[in-house]
């Protein structure tokens, strides 16, 4: 029987989330090594700021960013690379010759990261509140919906690019998803708010959707978050929608650009480069 | 005949791991890599400083800090360096089977593909060190560095922090997508309990118990004396205690405490590597995919 090109999408995007969640659940020990030790880092962090005797929101500043790490580390080693090492280990060819969208296959790997890591953030959000006395003021818990769901969909958008881009590479796709760890936890202000860099050095690392997601969620959860804040929330989620629809067109040419490429350069299934 | 074969190991494994850090790309774009790094990992701490205290860095515990922080580099990267050899040869290479039924000695061949981590990671603890006496105003006087001192528990620390990177290598056999969460986790614990940017006597007195176990507290203390003794002075003296909770230690007696504690975790580690080493065997682990 056959099936219209919407349920053959819709059941591409089940199909390759499947394994990402399944996977997780067939490894337990996942919530000790990814919520359990990532927390002793949130715990360095925290320490620093209450030796400095730093006042209390700077803790839960450490906890929230400490637990949206995990979507930055999700984009670049389970999206941005994906592709790459599926290449690498030769289900690539699977894809390209599948007769259903590239675009659903990535959608699918972002629904189950997506899914993944939001219990991973969630549980670590959780387990650094009750171990540092993080209070949260949650004040408009719809409109910190909409931020954190803008802020994904940006996100994950964002690495389905990546994911197209990093088939140009070699064994520069570990490297540079490597490289783009600190700076990036840097740039975006995951530890601190992003105002104290400068205006043009913040209004730079926006491009990357957690950092005005990050700005926005710390106004709307903290008291004093909106004194450190770079912009207002309002402007950071219209800035976030468009940058869901650029990422988003962006990552469709992206994948027919290098599908193309990967093609008449014969380099598609060539590995080990 | 049989330590000839363990060194030739040593350097093939060595520059079959240089070979897998650098050449996929020019030296210029490496050593960029190489600098941009660290130094951002160093100025998350900066700014999170910058932002509490208003700009001010000509004090002894900014040095303590951004000294200790340029030290837990070795920590991190060299952690990661051991385990990700067992997680990149396995997944990603699938060439763990074939190394590990090759007749040769399976930790000489880590630890040589480990070497080329230290060595860069080396160059990326001196530029962060240089970036900070030359920026930032860190109280590092380079003739009142106690070298042999320095030379001595750097030597021990760095085994040290190796023969722990086997024991997580042990455990990324059993686990598939985690080594990441490993290294970073492991490094974790060290980052808070061993005084790493703080000391650790602001920890709860049950953490401090568990530091002090701990074969990278001592050695971040007797490198920090080695390298910034006025600083360590200041520190005490501004402090008006035992800030360190060290400060009445010698250093030959902080050399021995983390000599007894590097030979335990040593024997732990190993005993680790091989128990987990025998699960895998036993679970067919050792040429493992998951690709999920």
């Amino acid at each position: 029987m056959s099936e219209g090109p919407l349920m053959r999408n819709l059941r591409t995007i089940r199909g390759r989330a499947y394994p990402r969640l399944i996977g997780s659940t067939r490894e337990p020990s996942w919530f000790f090594f990814d919520v359990v030790l990532p927390l002793f880092t949130i715990a360095g962090y925290a320490y620093v700021y209450r030796f400095l005797e730093a006042d209390a929101e700077f803790i839960g500043y450490v906890v929230l960013g400490g637990a949206m790490t995990a979507f930055w580390l999700n984009i670049l080693w389970s999206m941005a690379s994906q592709l790459y090492w599926e290449k690498e280990i030769g289900n690539l060819s699977l894809y390209l010759m599948a007769p259903t969208s590239r675009m659903s296959i990535l959608g699918g790997m972002a629904v189950g990261g997506l899914v993944e890591t939001t219990i991973q953030a969630a549980a670590t959000v959780v387990v650094g509140v009750i171990a540092f006395d993080v209070i949260f003021s949650l004040g408009s818990p719809v409109t910190l919906l909409v931020v954190f769901v803008v802020t994904m969909i940006a996100l994950y958008g964002m690495g389905m690019m990546f994911a197209s881009l990093y088939l140009l590479l070699g064994r520069e796709a570990y490297h540079l998803s490597s490289l783009m760890m600190e700076p990036v936890y840097f740039a975006t202000g995951f530890y601190f708010p992003v105002r104290s860099l400068g205006r043009w050095a913040a209004a730079g690392a926006s491009i990357i959707p957690i950092t005005l997601g990050l700005d926005a969620m710390r106004q709307l959860i903290f008291p004093v978050g909106a004194d450190d804040a770079f912009l207002s929330v309002n402007t950071e989620i219209a800035v976030l929608c468009v940058l869901c629809v650029v990422f988003m067109v962006l990552a469709r040419y992206a994948l027919r650009y290098m599908e193309h490429l990967g093609k008449t350069t014969g380099r598609l299934t060539l590995r080990w480069q | 005949m049989a330590v000839r074969n363990d060194l030739r190991l040593l350097k093939s494994s060595a520059w079959l791991g240089w070979q897998m850090e650098a050449n996929w790309t020019d030296p210029f774009l490496f050593a960029t890599y190489s600098i941009v790094k660290p130094i951002a990992g160093t100025l998350i701490l900066v700014f999170m400083y910058l932002v509490i205290t208003g700009g001010e860095t000509a004090n002894d515990f900014f040095s303590y800090m951004y000294v200790g922080n340029a030290l837990y580099m070795f920590v991190a990267e060299v952690l990661f360096g051991v385990t990700w050899v067992i997680h990149d040869d396995r997944e990603h290479y699938m060439t763990l089977k074939h190394v590990y039924i090759a007749p040769m000695n399976f930790y000489i061949y880590i630890f040589g593909r480990s070497a080329i981590k230290i060595a860069i990671t080396s160059f990326g603890v001196l530029i962060t060190l240089a970036f900070g006496v030359l920026a930032l105003g860190v109280g590092i006087d380079l003739g009142a560095v106690d070298w042999l001192l320095l030379t001595a528990s750097l030597a021990v620390g760095l085994l040290c922090i190796c023969i722990l990177g086997l024991a997580m290598g042990g455990v990324s056999f059993l686990t598939a997508k985690h080594s990441i969460g490993i290294n970073e986790g492991l490094a974790g614990v060290f980052y808070v309990m061993s005084g790493v940017v703080f000391p650790i006597t602001i920890l709860p007195s049950w953490a401090q118990t568990i530091s002090k176990f701990l074969p990278v507290t001592y050695w971040m203390e007797v490198v920090r004396r080695a390298i910034e003794p006025a600083v360590m002075e200041g520190l005490a003296a501004s402090s008006g205690y035992d800030v360190t909770g060290m400060g009445d230690m010698s250093n030959l007696t902080l050399m021995l405490l983390l000599l007894v504690s590097a030979g335990v975790f040593f024997i732990m580690s190993i005993g680790v590597f091989r128990v987990a080493d025998n699960i895998a065997r036993k679970k067919g682990k050792v040429d493992w995919t998951t690709a999920y």
